[in-house]
């Protein structure tokens, strides 16, 4: 597969600036609402092979390829591009990042017309659905009734799962990967703790710190607290055993084992590229989504049309089997088309940026069917 | 092309009505499946356990959850498929009892394949050798079979006469062809088409 190894090259994030205010579920309203984007592929003759990839709470845009100058390339970047299982010759592949974050969209570190200054918690508590609000606005705007896929991990699969709720006649299948209905009060709790942290740095001064020192030691924080949920207590073992340092300096309280030097170093990258309020709303946005809503899962589902994909790794403890599983059984009982596999991984959480190998094969395969399903005449009503 | 089928895939093909939904339990890699979605136009759904078959199903296009059959059938409505097929699987689920009840409720009608251990074969592995029988229908060693439960086609038709199962078809099956005489003895595989 030649094919497979030709890149994106360099890419670029593009702004979409919606001047009407966003109603969100909470009443209040926010506006002008800017959407950061990025877009792989060409949108066909009938506008009816986009695809829509939600990222996962600390994710953006970037999906894929490299920005000018920049050697890391995006956070799905292995599974995005030519020949890849989101194959940009057969598919127009969308990503923005979520209302309520720091990289490119309206986020509490945006500027607040009101006030001229910062939305710091001036900024209204958002929700998934609020985020996929502003999605279908992104989609509206690029001219697209319906998607082929709207695609998620993690917080990117409680998109996906919203859009199947509040607009399932403009999606015609779901990607469902390490995700939940709603929140355990594990997960809630470890969200809670990374909370805690960023609000316990004195620098946070309740969100009030754009232009003065910002709360990295708390964000850093809450980011290895985070990482730790993302491994897998084997994947740990194997990455750093009981390794110690080389520049270990016990009497210091430095990071002595290799395991620490790698939360430290993955709590101060994070702390570069992310925002402590947006840390703050985004985490509280998962703890509340609740597709439910006290209803069985399977009465949100029954009359779905779209086909789903429900991805789940073994060895994933932050979003266990059995939340996928439960998601599962509601398609079951709905009559929802849906196919469901469990890859046998070690990484934890951290498998569904990692397993790329056994996610393409599955995407891959899905999307096909999904795309034969819509050209063999399929109606479909938008 | 039909022939590049086995027998009891093309005898299964022939008993589920065009357009029907078929829940195939235990579907391996969705051989089955995709002859009858192909051929009869049906709506299919698969359970399987076996990572590798699960991936071998999508890459069929086929709609196959991931999970064991003890445990997949619970969540179904009662009469959601047309159609559930137990081939080569019901001898390695733990609870029959449930498996079979449960189907018959999920489905209208079950099919069911298994392998015959009073096939003449077997009889004689045991009873001149003093042998676990190896068949090509039973093709395991002690020591590394999945089967967990043995029976005859004797035992089946026994069990859903006690039941009040109702048998609508029975097949007989050597390696290669359909058998009359005997069957119990001579046939290798037995096929049944059962409704409550």
């Amino acid at each position: 597969m030649k094919q497979a190894n030709a890149a994106l090259g360099i890419v670029e994030t593009q702004y979409a600036t919606v001047t009407e205010k966003l109603e969100l579920e909470s009443g209040e309203k926010l506006g002008p609402v800017t959407l950061a984007y990025e877009t792989y592929g060409t949108l066909n003759h009938d506008r009816s092979n986009a695809v829509l990839i939600c990222h996962a709470l600390s994710g953006d845009a970037h999906v894929a390829g490299y920005h000018a100058g920049e050697h890391k390339p995006g956070w799905w970047h292995d599974l995005v591009g030519p020949g890849r299982a989101f194959d940009t010759h057969k598919y127009f592949i969308i990503c923005s990042n979520v209302l309520g974050g720091c990289r490119g969209s309206t986020g509490p570190g945006s500027i607040n017309p009101a006030t001229s200054e910062p939305y710091g918690l001036r900024f209204p508590l958002i929700t998934i659905g609020d985020m996929v609000k502003a999605q279908q606005l992104l989609i509206q705007y690029l001219g697209i009734g319906r998607l082929r896929a709207v695609v998620g991990g993690s917080m990117g699969g409680m998109q996906a799962l919203q859009w199947l709720h509040s607009a399932s006649g403009r999606v015609e299948s779901a990607i469902l990967i390490a995700t939940a209905a709603k929140h355990s009060p594990q997960q809630i709790a470890f969200n809670e703790v990374g909370r805690q942290a960023i609000m316990a740095d004195h620098h946070w001064q309740d969100g009030n710190y754009y232009g003065e020192r910002r709360p990295l030691k708390g964000l850093a924080v809450a980011r290895m607290v985070g990482h730790i949920t993302y491994m897998s207590e084997v994947s740990m073992l194997e990455k750093f055993g009981r390794q110690q340092k080389d520049d270990k300096d016990p009497f210091k309280f430095r990071a002595d084992f290799e395991v620490e030097g790698y939360l430290q170093h993955r709590g101060d990258s994070f702390v570069k590229r992310f925002d402590a309020n947006s840390y703050l709303y985004i985490t509280k946005a998962m703890d509340f989504f609740d597709l439910t809503a006290e209803r069985p899962l399977q009465e949100v589902f029954r009359g779905i049309g779209a086909k789903l994909l429900v991805i789940g790794f073994r060895s994933d403890w932050l979003y266990p089997i059995w939340q996928l599983q439960e998601i599962v059984r509601a398609c079951k009982i709905a009559g929802v088309n849906a196919t469901y596999c469990e890859i046998d991984s070690t990484y934890g959480h951290d498998a569904f940026l990692v397993e790329i190998e056994q996610e393409a094969h599955l995407i891959t395969h899905f999307l096909k069917r999904v795309s034969s399903g819509y050209t063999a005449g399929d109606v479909y009503e938008i | 092309m039909k022939s590049e089928y086995p027998l009891d895939y093309r005898i299964i093909a022939g008993l589920v009505r065009t357009h029907a939904s078929v829940l195939d339990l235990g579907c391996g890699s969705g051989g089955l499946l995709q002859l009858l979605e192909r051929q009869n136009k049906a709506h299919v759904q698969g359970i399987e356990i076996n990572d590798q078959a699960v991936y071998s199903c999508v890459a069929k296009g086929l709609c196959v959850l991931h999970g064991d059959i003890d445990n997949g059938l619970v969540d179904y409505e009662n009469k959601s498929f047309d159609y559930i097929i137990l081939n080569q699987s019901l001898q390695q689920v733990r609870n029959v009892e449930a498996v079979l009840a449960q189907s018959l409720q999920v489905a209208h009608k079950v099919i069911i394949g298994f392998p015959n251990f009073a096939y003449y074969k077997a009889r004689a592995q045991i009873f001149f050798r003093g042998r676990t029988p190896v068949t090509p229908s039973l093709p395991y060693e002690w020591y590394n079979t999945p089967n967990l439960h043995f029976l005859s086609i004797y035992d089946f038709i026994a069990y859903c006469s006690r039941h009040r199962i109702r048998i609508e078809k029975m097949f007989f099956l050597g390696s290669s062809r359909r058998l009359f005489f005997l069957p119990n003895l001579f046939a290798q595989t037995g096929l049944f088409l059962i409704s409550r």
